[in-house]
């Protein structure tokens, strides 16, 4: 059994009934990374969705502040337990980059600048439910935080909504991605705890 | 704080609750640029769901450690090979 | 000097606080008792976990700055502001109270006293610690290895174990202490304050020709910095071993 510290609490506040099992409020914002924070300044940047057959669909920088964007004000998730409510953003729905995609796929695997990938369902993309995100909180998203642009699936452990977004891969089957290949779940519902793989 | 990575020497405790031996001290490949040095040379980033090591050289992934509550996850396949020290 | 257990998982032991003092302002030394310590090497450190009553739990490192002696092992803590676990190990542990803590480990920044090769130890503020197990070992074993020490401080009050290593350029023979202050140097000091660059890492260390091993530690930026000033004053950097606080 472990030893009890009196007066240890760590940096949060008592669990909440409003977030999902095992988590904690915060009140900062966690920098959480896995190597160094890659720079990729916006005239450099592009965003590829290839599809099963190899098609390739390209979008420059100035290709997605044309895009219709949305206002996004939704709870976040962090699967090393912290969870931040009402986080503010703003960005393109993938509904609208995957318009006109021709895809018999199921997954997709994400990727980024830096080498990270994550790996979900193709469903869980698509309704509202997730956005390339490039302003948060009224600012521009810093690099620390994904910028210039990240993925934002809510619905799911954070370590999905992949930071410094660069692509998407559809897929056939299930491939798993940085941390899902390293004992994470595929899916992650933090509802479910869906933490680690077998959850 | 965010790009603060420490040496390869922080995976000491987390390694040797799952190996008999120190890992540390032993002489591993990169299988991204073939550096080869000791795995406290590496540098560690923990800041993250997971510990992960890169390469000092190419900056490529080499090992990563992911614990969960009665489990541990150990990925080498960034790694060539591992030369261990072993007492004589 | 006791062997350092090299066979067997590792487990967490509980440790007892039996002392704690300030240091600096800033920091605190810890001395905990751990029954069946198996002794350590110097350069080692060990793992730290807290447990709230709720079943949280977080872990950190601290390195060992205590030569060998029996079940008592020495720690040196700065208070990092906001910190999660130091400011609690500061302020809030007393002598008496339990925690776990498991180690000794890492074999790689470790000075061994049969190695005859001259030492230049450099230190940016806490990273005095596994520093300070080198000198204290070296002192304990009457070794006669040429060390010399850069330490890098704030200010005079910034200082770790000031007095035992003023104490200790003194009597330790072969033991040189170079103290280094970036914002405040001590009154009457000719030099003005500065960050630790070539010209004094040049005048202050072994000269790379020595072949000297080198162990560097402290904020990683620091860290970074020194050994980088190192291979450019041509030492082979398979002798430079760094240990990065974060
Ligand atoms: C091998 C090794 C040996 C070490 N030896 C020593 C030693 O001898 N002495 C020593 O003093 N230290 C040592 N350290 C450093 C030590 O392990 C801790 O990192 C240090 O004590 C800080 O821990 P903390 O929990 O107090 O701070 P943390 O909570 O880890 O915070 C560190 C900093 O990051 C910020 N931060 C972190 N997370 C968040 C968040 N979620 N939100 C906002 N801000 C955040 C904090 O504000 C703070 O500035 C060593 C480290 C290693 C790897
Ligand atoms: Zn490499």
């Amino acid at each position: 059994m472990a030893i009890v510290s009196p007066g240890f609490t760590g940096r949060r506040r008592s669990p909440d009934a409003q977030l999902p099992p095992g988590q904690y409020l915060a009140e900062d914002f966690p920098v959480l990374t896995a190597g160094p924070t890659p720079r990729v300044t916006t005239d450099r940047w592009e965003f590829t969705v290839s599809t099963e057959v190899g098609q390739r669909y390209n979008w420059s920088w100035q290709q997605l502040m044309e895009l219709p964007a949305e206002k996004i004000t939704t709870d976040i998730h962090c699967v090393t337990k912290w969870s931040k409510l009402g986080t503010r953003w703003k960005g393109v729905s993938l509904d609208v980059l995957l318009e006109d995609v021709e895809t018999a796929a199921d997954y997709a695997l994400v990727q980024s600048y830096g080498g990270y990938t994550t790996n979900l369902p193709l469903e869980d993309l698509l309704d509202g439910q997730a956005w390339v995100a490039y302003r948060y909180d009224d600012d521009d998203l810093t690099p620390e935080h994904g910028g210039p642009a990240r993925l934002l699936v809510p619905h799911l452990y954070f370590w999905k909504s992949a930071k410094w977004v660069r692509g998407i891969q559809l897929l056939l089957e299930d491939e798993p991605g940085f941390w899902e290949s390293a004992g994470y779940h595929d899916y992650g519902d933090p509802w479910r705890e869906q933490r680690y793989q077998g959850d | 704080m965010s790009d603060d990575h420490v040496d390869g020497n922080a995976l000491a405790g987390d390694l040797r609750e799952i190996f008999a031996v120190d890992l540390t001290a032993a002489t591993g490949r990169c299988a991204g640029c073939g550096y080869q040095g000791s795995v406290a040379t590496l540098r560690v980033y923990r800041n993250a769901p997971g510990l992960v090591a890169r390469c000092p050289h190419c900056e490529e992934v080499v090992l990563r450690l992911v614990r969960g509550r009665d489990r541990a996850w150990l990925d080498l396949r960034g790694t060539v090979s591992l030369e261990i020290p072993l007492p004589s | 000097m006791a062997r350092t257990a090299v066979s067997g998982r590792l487990t967490w032991r509980v440790a007892e606080l039996a002392e704690t003092a300030d240091l600096t302002a800033s920091a605190r030394r810890l001395v905990f008792d751990v029954p069946g310590w198996p002794g350590h090497l110097p350069g080692q450190h060990v793992d730290l976990r807290l447990t709230a009553e709720d079943g949280y739990s977080v872990q950190r490192s601290y390195s060992i700055s205590s030569a060998p002696d029996g079940d008592r092992i020495e720690l040196a803590v700065q208070r990092v502001a906001d910190g999660e676990v130091s400011p609690y190990l500061c302020d809030v542990l007393a002598a008496g109270d339990q925690i776990e803590l498991r180690g000794p480990v890492g074999g790689w920044f470790v000075w061994r006293p049969a190695d005859q090769a001259p030492v230049t130890l450099v230190a940016g503020g806490s990273g005095i610690a596994p520093l300070m197990a080198m000198i204290r070992t070296r002192a304990a074993e009457g070794s006669r290895v040429p060390f010399r020490l850069v330490y890098s401080v704030r200010t005079p009050d910034d200082v770790y174990f000031a007095d035992e290593l003023r104490h200790r350029a003194r009597e330790d023979a072969g033991l040189d202490v170079k103290l280094v202050y970036t914002r405040r140097t001590p009154e009457g000091s000719p030099e003005p304050p500065g960050r630790l660059g070539v010209a004094t890492i040049n005048t202050y260390a072994w000269p790379a020709e020595f072949t000297p091993n080198c162990f560097v530690c402290g904020p990683t930026g620091f860290v970074e910095t020194v050994s980088d000033v190192l291979v450019a004053l041509g030492h082979d950097p398979r002798r430079i071993r760094t240990e990065r606080f974060g």
